[in-house]
């Protein structure tokens, strides 16, 4: 340890002061040989499945395909045939429900647990278990949730019955089929949000707290007051990532509803799911995944500048 | 000095911050209920038989207990004894299942760690024309939707013929993601560069030094990265769904949509869904079991850096 240091602390200095002083005209490619080796797989893996698939998916975009005769080019019919698709815009409505409902439980939850741990309990226990939904697969999470909140014999329709309420056909009522889903998607990413949230929790100050306490201020009015602005940054980049996440629902309803009652759940990555590969209807899909792409690339867009990210109120004081 | 401030502090202010924490913990432990109450219902149903659920439905232990569901999905028990408790005339195999799921996830966590690593240490350590372009090429792709590359990735597997293989399915996952290569670049930026130049004065080259020195020194980040790429590797399901229907190569979540779209409308199997979905997330729930504080000491720094 001690002779490694030694030897090796004047070392880098020279080097490179030596390489910025005067560049020898062989070392410009630097170390290209070696790094184009290393590089390589890694570089194979992103031009192959990366970037021709995106300019492919634009292309295809642009064509009629049914994947078993070669795609025919029509120009921007796709994308016309978009404005007039019901479908596409009930898909994009009932995706946006889901994500309102889903994100706003999830982000309100989650706020409250990631607070509740950081003032009452340092404990492992504690936040394994609450991240604990979040390891097993949507599809596990989804089954789960199906049966519980099955009408005939689910647990949570016979806890109502005891209750005294009536029961509910949680996924078979188009009025409730997304809120459903939204909920059972909550269930299983508020461990995962609170966390993310309590890692934030940890770089405000304590002594930013002590003030409060020494000025009197209640828990509930620390909250408001320092907690949550102090809390902004992370909040901001946790809603970027957890709305983008949420836009992408299809597992849960793809074993649960499978697009329905009617199309009440038939969210927009099931559409297209449902487009390619059950109508084979791969030329509409893929311009419908290019809408998607730069509706995602808008909303990350307008969240960043609106809560103005880069930046924190801890800088000022 | 502090000793009296703060007892005095305590005496000023008594029971209302005390009913606070008991109000807090009591919120806590109704969310801590409520994530694992389902947990358990899945432990608790798996083990009735489904053709008794319904005299049980809200009954805390398993109704009737037997084995049963477990025998139907891992394929031991004859069609007579499956219909008998409930199950459907359809065999299933969970065993073999497990097994794909071992293989895909297994071999796309080595790769992927592997060949991003790789890359990251050409990003983060080596001087070479292009490097910075490169670099801001692969993280760009961290901004386009799955679903934008899949419908394209899917046409190529299958014109490669590899619909229903395990390179069909890892081959898009295994030489990098953008995300991994970013991961590790952050580490490998940081690794003391008086180490790399020793070795380099004992006459080592690159490779040695990627493989002697870099790797060794990144455990901790390269086997949190590994935990999390496995995790989401099991879970996947779209992917998986699109290219590996087959019996052979499908894996524990497509399995489990395929049992439960086949098992009958008006009366499901829920015994045995049940024992399949507990079966499916038990290897992530022991895994998560042995490497709970990596795990969570991971979250904070990469979903939000």
């Amino acid at each position: 340890m001690t002779s490694e240091t030694v030897h090796a602390a004047p070392r880098p200095t020279r080097e490179d002061a030596s390489r910025g002083a005067h560049p020898p005209p062989l070392r410009r490619l630097g170390d290209l040989p070696v790094a184009v080796m290393f590089v390589l797989p890694a570089a194979v893996g992103f031009a192959a499945f990366y970037l021709w698939p995106a300019l492919r998916g634009l292309y295809l975009s642009l064509t009629k395909y049914n994947v078993l005769t070669p795609p025919r080019f029509v120009g921007l019919e796709n994308y016309e045939r978009i404005l007039g698709d019901h479908l596409f815009w009930n898909a994009l409505k009932v995706t946006a429900e889901y994500v309102m409902i889903n994100i706003g439980a999830q982000t309100v939850i989650s706020v409250l647990l990631a607070v509740l741990m950081h003032r009452l309990t340092r404990s492992l226990v504690v936040r394994g278990v609450v991240l604990l939904p979040f390891l097993v697969a949507n599809v596990v999470v989804a089954l789960v949730w199906f049966w519980m909140l099955d009408y005939q014999l689910g647990v949570v329709n016979h806890a109502l019955d005891w209750l005294g309420l009536d029961r509910v056909a949680f996924f078979g009522d188009s009025a409730l089929a997304i809120p459903t889903i939204a909920m059972v998607n909550t269930w299983r990413h508020i461990g995962y949000t609170a966390l993310l949230i309590f890692a934030g929790l940890q770089m405000i100050p304590r002594s930013v707290y002590e003030a409060a306490a020494l000025d009197g201020a209640s828990e509930w009015r620390t909250f408001w007051r320092i907690t949550l602005p102090l809390l902004r940054p992370v909040m901001a980049l946790v809603l970027v990532l957890t709305v983008i996440g949420s836009f992408q629902v299809f597992d849960t309803v793809a074993v649960t509803t499978g697009g329905g009652p009617i199309n009440a759940t038939r969210v927009i990555y099931f559409y297209i799911y449902d487009l390619a590969f059950n109508r084979f209807n791969f030329g509409y899909a893929a311009a419908l995944s290019s809408v998607l792409f730069v509706l995602l690339a808008g909303i990350a867009y307008l969240q960043l500048r609106l809560s103005r990210t880069g930046e924190s109120d801890l800088k000022g004081a | 000095m502090a000793a009296p401030s703060a007892a005095l502090r305590r005496r000023r202010r008594p029971p209302s911050i005390r009913w606070g924490r008991v109000a807090g913990w009591a919120v806590l432990v109704l969310i801590m209920a409520a994530t694992l109450f389902p947990f358990y219902w899945m432990l608790r149903t798996s083990f009735s038989n489904t053709r008794s659920l319904a005299f049980g439905a809200a009954d805390l232990l398993p109704v009737d207990f037997t084995l049963g569901a477990y025998r139907r999905v891992l394929g031991l028990s004859t069609t007579a004894e499956a219909v008998a408790e409930g199950g459907s005339s359809g065999t299933v195999d969970f065993w073999r299942y497990l097994r794909n799921s071992v293989v895909v996830a297994t071999t796309l966590t080595v790769g992927q760690v592997f060949f991003s690593s790789m890359a990251a240490y050409a990003f983060a350590r080596l001087r070479w024309p292009g490097r910075d372009a490169v670099f801001m090429l692969f993280l760009t792709a961290l901004m386009v939707p799955p679903i934008f590359t899949t419908l394209p990735n899917f046409v190529m597997i299958k014109e490669l013929g590899l619909l229903n293989t395990y390179l069909g399915i890892v081959l898009p996952g295994l030489l990098m993601t953008p995300f991994a290569v970013f991961f590790l670049r952050q580490f490998f930026l940081g690794v003391n560069a008086g180490l790399e130049e020793a070795a380099r004065i004992d006459g080592a080259g690159h490779v040695r030094i990627f493989f002697r020195i870099i790797l060794p020194v990144s455990k901790g980040p390269i086997t949190t990265l590994a935990i999390l790429t496995y995790i989401t590797s099991w879970n996947d399901y779209f992917w998986p769904l699109l290219v590996g229907k087959d019996e052979n190569v499908r894996v524990l979540t497509v399995a489990l949509g395929i049992f439960r779209s086949q098992t009958p409308q008006g009366s499901p199997d829920w015994a045995g869904l049940m024992a399949a979905t507990l079966f499916a997330a038990l290897p992530m729930i022991i895994l998560f079991a042995l490497l709970s504080r990596r795990i969570i000491d991971s979250i904070g720094y990469t979903g939000v850096k």
